[in-house]
């Protein structure tokens, strides 16, 4: 069979001036947006070279591991590493919780109302407020108000109160992602909500839930402002070298984002590379925390399937 | 009572999807032990009427619903009925397979888990159960060597035959299926068609299902429905051969649907 109005067989399906326009701007987009991408990793990169090989001079184990002496601008960092350690703990050991169950609760049991409208609102405008506001809060509410005085607790809870609508927004994101036709499931053998919930829900986005409250740890560990206003100190001389440096209730503590700030534009008479070997620690505890969290959910992942 | 039983009665049923009416007045009387087929076109309330039966409509947002449907002789929309009991007499299947994302042997006791208390599971007793089970929707030889395996690695077929298997160590009453076939192939078709047959005169099984063919294979009775409305409900034979009312007769021929 023969088709006339085809023009012949050789010229079929060559290319017109109108495919080689279309590929010409297929090839643009793809470097631009190629370009795009690695802009972003670029600066990640300049940055940590810079800050380690400027910190190198500063770095060493004893840099680590003894307390900062003469206001900080000698000595190691020791008990920076301690008060930062403290402010996350107990931040998280607050909000983690809390955000963890009351992203439960508006995720498995609250229905759609007015009610939970103010709450999902009240999240998402509480993780726009700028950290220094909390600070503020903090130290109204916490600082004086609950008479706790500028101490590690308030510093902690003011923290936590920054990261509890991430930590619920992530967990939220964790639940809704277990498919309805678990749930469906559950239901229809009579499963309370609870039941479906510990049996089912939680089990299969825990990967999910952890990774969002880990990722919040780098967060914790590098804010300056609410923790300055809230129970960091400056310099803080304090005796030993080991975990036990303070009391938490009632001590103020050092801590790495702060002793940063401070050594680099307050203190005089520094060695140049101090600032940046304490950028170098700072930066190594983020990616490491955020190194296990993606281990972690890697290896919870492999775990489930459906 | 004169030798028929029937396992669910309802009576001038209405629902609303907030302002929609989805059911209007519907009456109905479901047969113990028989295949009830729910027929109709997209958005006649087929579903909707099946989720009234284990009231699990509740649970995917507003509903309101008026009438009462009679589930033991017992009205399931008294006050004092307890949703989980009822559900462990109502049980449902669903179009595509949903086997939870654990072993084939937790899956099977769920619902044992979920009812009775931790001291009165005996190991043996979960075995037993598991067996039963597995045996009556003829999986156990398939199965009985890889009950340890998740559940959500298996065929589609197997994961439908499991979905079933799921509600039997309740003793249900009553089996609602939502349309058990449509995400499975011929073959998977014809197992799941075959268990019903298997099934059947135990439990009371109502089946919704888009596939006129399939109906009239599995039902002995059927109901046809349009817009929320109850509009025929027979003998499987006598609708398809001699339809009452005229819409059921154009809907059986495919004019609409």
């Amino acid at each position: 069979m023969t088709v006339a109005s085809n023009p012949s067989p050789r010229t079929q399906f060559a290319e017109t001036r109108l495919v080689r326009k279309k590929h010409r701007s297929e090839l643009i987009a793809k470097c631009f947006f190629g370009v795009m991408a690695a802009a972003m990793v670029i600066p990640l990169i300049l940055i940590v070279v810079h800050v380690v090989k400027q910190g190198m001079p500063s770095l060493s184990w004893e840099f680590l591991t003894t307390n900062p002496r003469l206001g900080g601008i000698r000595g190691g960092i020791w008990s920076a590493i301690v008060g930062t350690l403290y402010i996350v703990t107990i931040s998280l050991c607050v909000s983690a919780p809390i955000g963890v169950l009351s992203a439960v609760y508006l995720n498995e049991y609250a229905k759609e109302n007015w009610f939970t409208r103010i709450v999902h609102l009240a999240v998402v405008n509480l993780a726009g407020v700028p950290s220094i506001v909390h600070g503020l809060f903090g130290l109204g509410a916490f600082v004086y108000a609950a008479g706790m005085g500028k101490s590690i607790l308030s510093a902690s809870l003011t923290l936590s109160i920054m990261t509890l609508p991430v930590i619920i927004a992530s967990t939220k994101e964790a639940l809704a992602s277990v498919p309805v036709s678990f749930r469906e499931a559950c239901w229809n053998v009579g499963a309370t909500r609870w039941q479906t919930i510990r049996r089912i829900v939680l089990p299969n986005s825990i990967s999910g839930i952890l990774t969002g409250v880990i990722l919040q740890v780098s967060r914790t560990a590098g804010e300056t402002a609410p923790v300055m206003l809230t129970g960091v100190a400056t310099f803080k001389a304090v005796e030993g070298t080991g975990l036990f440096l303070y009391n938490p209730f009632t001590d103020q503590s050092m801590a790495l984002s702060m002793h940063l700030y401070y050594i680099a534009t307050q203190a005089n008479n520094a060695p140049p590379s101090l600032p940046y070997a304490i950028a170098t620690v700072l930066l190594s505890v983020v990616l490491l925390v955020n190194a296990s969290a993606i281990g972690l959910r890697a290896y919870l992942r492999s775990r489930k399937k459906w | 009572m004169s030798g028929v039983q029937y396992s669910i009665t309802a009576r001038d049923l209405c629902l609303w999807y907030g302002k929609f009416q989805a059911l209007k007045n519907v009456d109905v009387k479901i047969q113990h032990g028989l295949i009830t087929g729910l027929i109709g076109p997209s958005g006649c309330g087929k579903t909707t009427l099946l989720r009234c039966f284990n009231r699990v409509n509740e649970r995917y947002g507003y509903v309101t619903t008026t009438g009462e449907i009679k589930i033991l002789n017992k009205n399931i929309y008294d006050p004092d009925v307890s949703l989980i009991e009822l559900r462990k007499s109502v049980g449902m299947v669903f179009q595509r397979p949903n086997p939870l994302p654990i072993s084939v042997y937790e899956n099977v006791v769920f619902g044992l888990r979920v009812h009775k208390e931790r001291a009165a599971l005996k190991k043996s007793t979960l075995n037993q159960a598991v067996e039963e089970a597995l045996t009556e929707v003829g999986l156990w030889k398939d199965l009985k060597d890889r009950l340890q395996t998740k559940a959500t690695g298996l065929q589609l077929e197997q994961q439908q035959k499991l979905c079933i298997a799921r509600l039997l160590p309740l003793k249900p009453e009553v089996i609602l299926m939502d349309e058990p076939c449509s995400a499975l192939d011929v073959e998977g078709a014809r197992a799941i068609e075959e268990l019903m047959f298997e099934l059947k005169g135990r439990y009371t099984m109502v089946i919704v299902t888009h596939n006129m063919a399939q109906a009239r294979r599995v039902s002995d009775e059927c109901i046809f429905m349009l817009l929320g409305e109850l509009i025929e409900h027979a003998r499987t034979e006598d609708m398809f051969l001699t339809p009452a009312n005229p819409k059921t007769a154009e809907y059986i021929e495919g004019r609409y649907g």
